[in-house]
């Protein structure tokens, strides 16, 4: 098991990290923002990521993909962390796909997963239902009507859920048993409102009501937490690695500053105070690539147990999530006023930041769950 | 089965033939061998596993053969630290002369030297301390006072060490010295070996918070050293004492490793990891009841099992460069700040049972954790201070500008 980069991966990370900056910088969300874009991506820049091959990383070439391994997906989710480019590779790819390639019968993955590949497919998964993270506990039911299933309940913080062609709702069947269905967003009784949240990207407040689904269009099994669950730290990790991105650029935008503002006609780079600061920061990010490495690297290796791959998880969201919230806030304060400008882009980092802190689970949540599968 | 997998199989056999069963149990403080002219062997195996170890090498796995060492490749080197872990074998050796002083004797010494040292170190016959601090040098290291003068073909050596671990218990010293005063100060440094033995050396241990004594006072009155124990050339020696610091950095920062399952090196007890001792004197079953410490324990364990991971990593980074670097300074702060926090936990973990300082009342591995307690305060003081780490890593890895070279 290794903790570096293989030589393709550098590759990888080396193209991806020249397209992000090239194609794909921060300016490009701040317009998204400014323009109150609906989707809150730029349909051009994804169809470029889709002939890069992005959206099939994971995916076996059987079903049109890659093989590159979830360690592909990685590297590239964290060269996106560091201009946050707003794309559907979060909702339609970290988290559709895999739902599809990990959970999805030989029909629906045969179907489904080469038109997200070739990006004529988006997705989104409808999953909390309130304020707090909590995927154990889902109201929103699903009962067999002779061959469909009948949908009720109300969605909050659905990443992507007005772009989504196609969600993915976690429902309970009525037994205590949770379950992925597969919903056409354009289906009668389902309404979607987008929320307009704080990192600029798309979310939406889904409803279901009577809404009808095919039986085929269950996704796993019909007791299929432990199945959500995989999927969920697969995309834990996916977005651990965003993180890891967004807040090594903070962390670079801060050092370029330190070294060239000067304040009682030295650099300020030269005070203790910073450097100090500055140098815990170093060491802990450099925790959080360790995190990172290790659980893409538990991730595909096949030997891996679930419970191994949900210590991996909740050791990198808890991790990064806590680190995240350190940096972004020495983003703002080490830059001073100028940091508090919507002018100047660091306002984007903390903004990304606490939004991917709360997405699927905050420190505190992965902590008390890396507790429990501790016994403690 | 290629050439490793060969080296594993013969490794495995030899250690199941080799390796006492006493040596395959947690290691206990007072069974560490340090070796030495001294040395004792409270567990007769310990000598026995310690001739075998080094007669293949095997104390110094990656060192040169001619010298002594194991000759192992670094890929052979790890085959066998994961076959010794694996039947939990204890370390045949701990020595400040493998840790720290036989890497840059490798760099820097002479032939002569080398083959005068290594192979002493290897065994485990002499043991070394180490020459740094003084009583007006702490972080500012490169202060230091000790004079060397070159009369004839020795130097005469006057001054006084604080800080010097076990010295009291040392064969050889590794020594910093001034040979010149008129230059800047980190240019009339130099680094010299020489006999405890030699008249003139003489130690004073320093009673510490915990009780113990590991560190001395050492004091040179007119010590005479033969020339030719100056490592590398005269007034260059202050980058061998950096380059010293940064192996005993590493080494220290190891001691935010946990060893194992286990939290303290490698103990099966109630206290061997900190959730179990804090559940232990809770009376807690499945799930630890007081949710702050909870919280505060899962915080911990999860920065040690993201340190370790991360010394692992610069292992490997390492592999692909050359010794070590920077993150030295990292690990070493990072480590050092764990032990600390796992100690503290264990404290609240035990409650008062926690705070005894003699018996009766107390178990004796209560009344170590106390003492282990207080004597992790340390470890963000020796080899360089938290605050020194952090600064050296502001300006050597994040290029920060340095404020005492623009005051100068």
């Amino acid at each position: 098991m290794s903790l570096v980069l293989n030589e393709d991966q550098q590759m990888l990370q080396d193209s991806a990290r020249q397209f992000c900056r090239e194609v794909s910088p921060v300016g490009v969300l701040r317009k998204l923002r400014d323009s109150r874009d609906e989707a809150a991506f730029d349909p051009d820049i994804w169809q470029k990521m889709i002939e890069l091959g992005w959206a099939g990383m994971a995916i076996p070439e059987a079903y049109g993909g890659f093989e590159f391994g979830y360690g592909g997906l990685g590297v590239v989710l964290e060269e996106t962390g560091r201009t946050l480019v707003s794309s559907p590779l979060i909702g339609t790819v970290l988290l559709g796909a895999t739902a599809i390639n990990e959970l999805g019968s030989e029909a629906q993955k045969t179907e489904l997963l080469p038109k997200i590949i070739g990006g004529e497919l988006l997705l989104a998964l409808a999953l909390d239902e309130h304020a707090i993270h909590a995927p154990d506990n889902i109201q929103t039911t699903a009962v067999l009507d002779n061959d469909e299933y009948v949908i009720n309940g109300s969605k909050t913080f659905v990443l992507d859920g007005t772009i989504a062609n196609k969600i993915i709702v976690v429902a309970n069947t009525g037994e205590g048993q949770i379950a992925l269905f597969l919903v056409d967003a354009d289906s009668a009784g389902v309404d979607i409102k987008r929320t307009w949240m704080v990192d600029s990207r798309n979310a939406a407040k889904i409803s279901f009501n009577e809404v009808k689904t095919s039986k085929d269009n269950l996704l796993g099994e019909l007791d299929g937490f432990s199945g959500l669950d995989k999927v969920l730290d697969i995309a834990r990790i996916g977005l651990a690695a965003e993180m890891l991105g967004s807040m090594q650029e903070t962390f670079d935008r801060i050092i370029d500053y330190l070294k060239q503002r000067e304040q009682f006609g030295i650099l300020i780079g030269s005070f203790q105070g910073l450097q100090h600061r500055a140098a815990e920061m170093y060491s802990e990010i450099e925790l959080c690539r360790s995190v990172v490495r290790a659980a893409f690297t538990a991730l595909d290796d096949p030997s891996t147990t679930a419970e191994q791959l949900s210590a991996a998880a909740s050791l990198a969201k808890a991790k990064l999530s806590e680190v995240t919230e350190r940096v972004s806030n020495e983003g703002i304060q080490m830059h001073g006023g100028i940091g508090m400008t919507d002018e100047f882009d660091i306002g984007f980092f903390i903004k990304r930041a606490r939004v991917a802190q709360q997405t699927l689970g905050d420190a505190g949540f992965h902590r008390d769950r890396f507790a429990v599968l501790n016994k403690f | 089965m290629n050439a490793l997998e060969e080296f594993r199989a013969s490794t495995r056999e030899w250690l199941e033939a080799n390796c006492p069963q006493s040596m395959r149990t947690p290691m206990v403080q007072d069974e560490i061998v340090w070796g030495g002219r001294n040395a004792s062997f409270k567990n007769p195996d310990s000598k026995i596993w310690l001739e075998r170890m080094a007669e293949k090498g095997w104390t110094c796995p990656t060192w040169p053969a001619e010298y002594g060492g194991g000759g192992l490749s670094k890929q052979e080197a790890l085959v066998l630290g994961e076959e010794l872990s694996r039947i939990n074998a204890r370390p045949a050796l701990t020595s400040f002369g493998i840790s720290m002083l036989g890497p840059v004797l490798l760099e820097y010494a002479s032939e002569a030297q080398k083959h005068e040292h290594i192979p002493k170190i290897v065994r485990g016959e002499i043991r070394w301390c180490q020459g740094y601090s003084e009583p007006g040098s702490g972080s500012d290291l490169a202060s230091l006072n000790t004079k060397a003068e070159l009369q004839d073909d020795y130097y005469l050596i006057n001054g006084s060490k604080v800080w010097t671990s076990y010295a009291d218990q040392a064969d050889w010293i590794f020594c910093l010295v001034r040979t010149d005063f008129e230059v800047p100060k980190h240019s009339g440094i130099s680094f010299i070996l020489f006999d405890m033995e030699s008249e003139g050396v003489s130690t004073k241990p320093i009673q510490l918070i915990s009780g113990s004594s590991p560190f001395c006072e050492t004091f040179f009155d007119d010590v005479r050293v033969p020339a030719g124990n100056l490592v590398g050339r005269l007034n260059e020696g202050w980058s061998i004492a950096k380059r010293l610091l940064q192996h005993e950095r590493t080494m220290i920062s190891s001691f935010g490793l946990s060893s194992g399952q286990s939290d303290r090196g490698g103990t099966t007890s109630v206290a061997a990891t900190v959730e179990g001792a804090a559940m232990h004197y809770r009376g807690d079953k499945d799930k630890l009841s007081d949710a702050a410490l909870r919280d505060e324990i899962a915080k911990f364990k999860i920065d040690s099992e993201a340190f370790a991971l991360t010394s692992r990593r610069s292992v490997e980074e390492s592999k692909q460069g050359q010794g070590p670097n920077a993150t030295s300074s990292m690990l070493k702060y990072y480590g050092c700040e764990l032990n600390k926090r796992r100690y503290e936990l264990l404290l609240k973990a035990l409650g008062s049972q926690g705070l005894g300082w003699e018996e009766p009342g107390f178990a004796t591995e209560e009344l170590q954790i106390t003492r282990e307690w207080l004597r992790s305060k340390a470890n963000s003081i020796e080899g360089g201070t938290a605050e020194i780490q952090l600064n050296i890593i502001a300006k050597r890895v994040l290029g920060l500008p340095d404020i005492l070279s623009m005051k100068k």
